[in-house]
């Protein structure tokens, strides 16, 4: 039995992502690109960097979409910045691309919300402390306020305000974490943030996900 | 609340071990990267850097080790230097556990390697090193040129123009280092730094001269800089990563404490 499969779509830095769930004490972590490896691990982590198209054909060429639908409807599902944006239904991130669509909501650039009197640096880079929304099990133990490290030039809007988990401030508010049911994802990088983010890939390891119908 | 300016320490790694010392805390290796990294992760450093010097071509793939170690163990940002010449290169330095990689004499020389590296592995990964030197006379308005070659070889280049064509390119960040403060402890080149940072859409790392925390405020509220980096005075002891953040949160930065 796979504890935790990390999906591997070629993008981004896969290896902090394992040593860190490792570290907080995971066993079996497998980093894969094969959709039956996906298909019967208990957890599922979805990390990622990059461009949102380039993700989305990487997905297809592994043939990962339908099982990432297929685990995050029935097990605890971490996506982790383009992992949080693929979620959603679409991204105007290379002219407009269809994503994942298991989140309502689109993904917007930051250069909407930097202004003449409010010039933004982009990407949105280093760390940010986060305001909490909405309870839940994976913050557990962290402050409110904690800081976390992000690096984005898009962003997550929702469809469904209930959706946001917390938010951060750059050139406005943003959604940096959304979940529902048993996904949970986040803008930031919790494999780069230090003891905050440790403390939340410990509590995803634990947690059991609001999951109806278990294998 | 914000993002908060970030405090860069920058370690010289030869061969698999760091040089020029490291004496701020009580290590039983002074040249051993992993130890080092984890202090300064739990002194709250907010990212790292490690500059590869490593001349043999032979003990090239050294810092890959450093890299995977160093990843394995401390969960902040890495960011690796010098050397990089071929995507493959980079690709090498972000699969052992590398969040970045900063580049310089190489997109010089073929500028296009941004670009690439961008499309394949995403502008955040890409950092470009700018080793400025002032060329201007004393009397005239302010000008640098881009030099590579750890400052060797002056480029002509003009070190705002390149930068902001660099952001342009695909690099997600500028190292902007002053070629002429670097090891002076006189400060940052505070112009250049603002020149730089209002000239490109990116942030902007400051770094050459740093002498004590007084520069590092400066960097931020005068040069406009959106992380700074320092070797020497954290390296020996004179100042805490602690002591910076609570200078600078005194005057009004925003720090991760």
């Amino acid at each position: 039995m796979i504890g935790i499969a990390v999906i591997d779509y070629g993008m981004g830095n896969l290896r902090s992502m394992a040593k860190a769930l490792e570290y907080v004490g995971a066993r079996s972590v497998v980093v894969t690109a094969d959709a039956e490896t996906v298909a019967h691990a208990e957890r599922v982590v979805f990390p990622g960097q990059g461009a949102v198209r380039d993700c989305m054909s990487a997905l297809q060429r592994s043939e990962l979409i339908d099982v990432l639908g297929q685990t995050a409807a029935e097990r605890p599902f971490l996506g982790v910045c383009m992992g949080m944006q693929a979620l959603m239904s679409v991204s105007e991130e290379n002219e407009g691309v269809r994503a994942l669509d298991l989140l309502p909501g689109s993904v917007r650039h930051f250069r909407h919300l930097s202004t003449a009197h409010q010039k933004l640096k982009i990407p949105h880079m280093g760390w940010n402390s986060l305001c909490w929304v909405r309870e839940h099990p994976l913050w557990e133990g962290i402050e409110a306020g904690a800081w976390f490290y992000f690096v984005h030039s898009y962003y997550v809007a929702p469809a469904d305000e209930r959706l946001v988990l917390a938010q951060a401030e750059y050139g406005a508010t943003f959604a940096a974490a959304i979940g529902k049911d048993n996904i949970f994802a986040t803008q930031f990088h919790p494999e780069k943030s230090q003891q905050a983010g440790l403390r939340l890939l410990e509590n995803f390891i634990r947690w059991d996900g609001y999951a109806r119908n278990r294998y | 609340m914000g993002l908060a300016k970030r405090i860069i320490p920058c370690l010289d790694v030869n061969a698999g071990r760091v040089v020029k010392g490291v004496r701020f805390v009580d290590l039983r290796d002074a040249g051993d990267p992993v130890a080092i990294a984890s202090e300064y992760d739990r002194a709250g450093a907010d990212e790292l850097v490690f500059l590869d010097i490593t001349a043999s071509h032979e003990q090239r793939d050294t810092i890959l080790h450093v890299v995977e170690a160093v990843a394995s163990e401390v969960f902040i940002p890495l960011t690796v230097g010098g050397g990089i010449r071929t995507l493959a290169d980079i690709r090498r330095l972000l699969n052992a556990g590398a969040d970045k990689v900063a580049i310089n004499t190489a997109v010089v020389e073929y500028p296009q390697l941004v670009t690439e590296a961008a499309a394949r592995v995403g502008s955040q990964c890409i950092v470009v090193a700018v080793d400025a030197k002032r060329v201007s006379e004393a009397s005239a308005p302010p000008r640098w040129s881009v030099y590579t070659h750890g400052g060797r070889r002056p480029t002509g280049l003009d070190a705002v123009a390149w930068s902001r064509r660099m952001a342009e390119a695909g690099a997600g960040e500028i190292l902007l280092t002053s070629m002429d403060r670097d090891g002076t402890k006189l400060g940052f080149d505070l112009e250049l730094t603002r020149a730089v940072s209002e000239g490109t859409g990116v942030p902007v790392i400051a770094s050459g001269g740093v002498g004590n925390l007084a520069h590092l405020i400066d960097g931020v509220r005068l040069g406009l800089a959106d992380a700074v980096l320092a070797a020497s005075i954290f390296h020996f002891g004179e100042f805490t990563i602690q002591q910076a953040k609570a200078a600078m949160a005194e005057h009004g930065i925003e720090v991760r404490r």
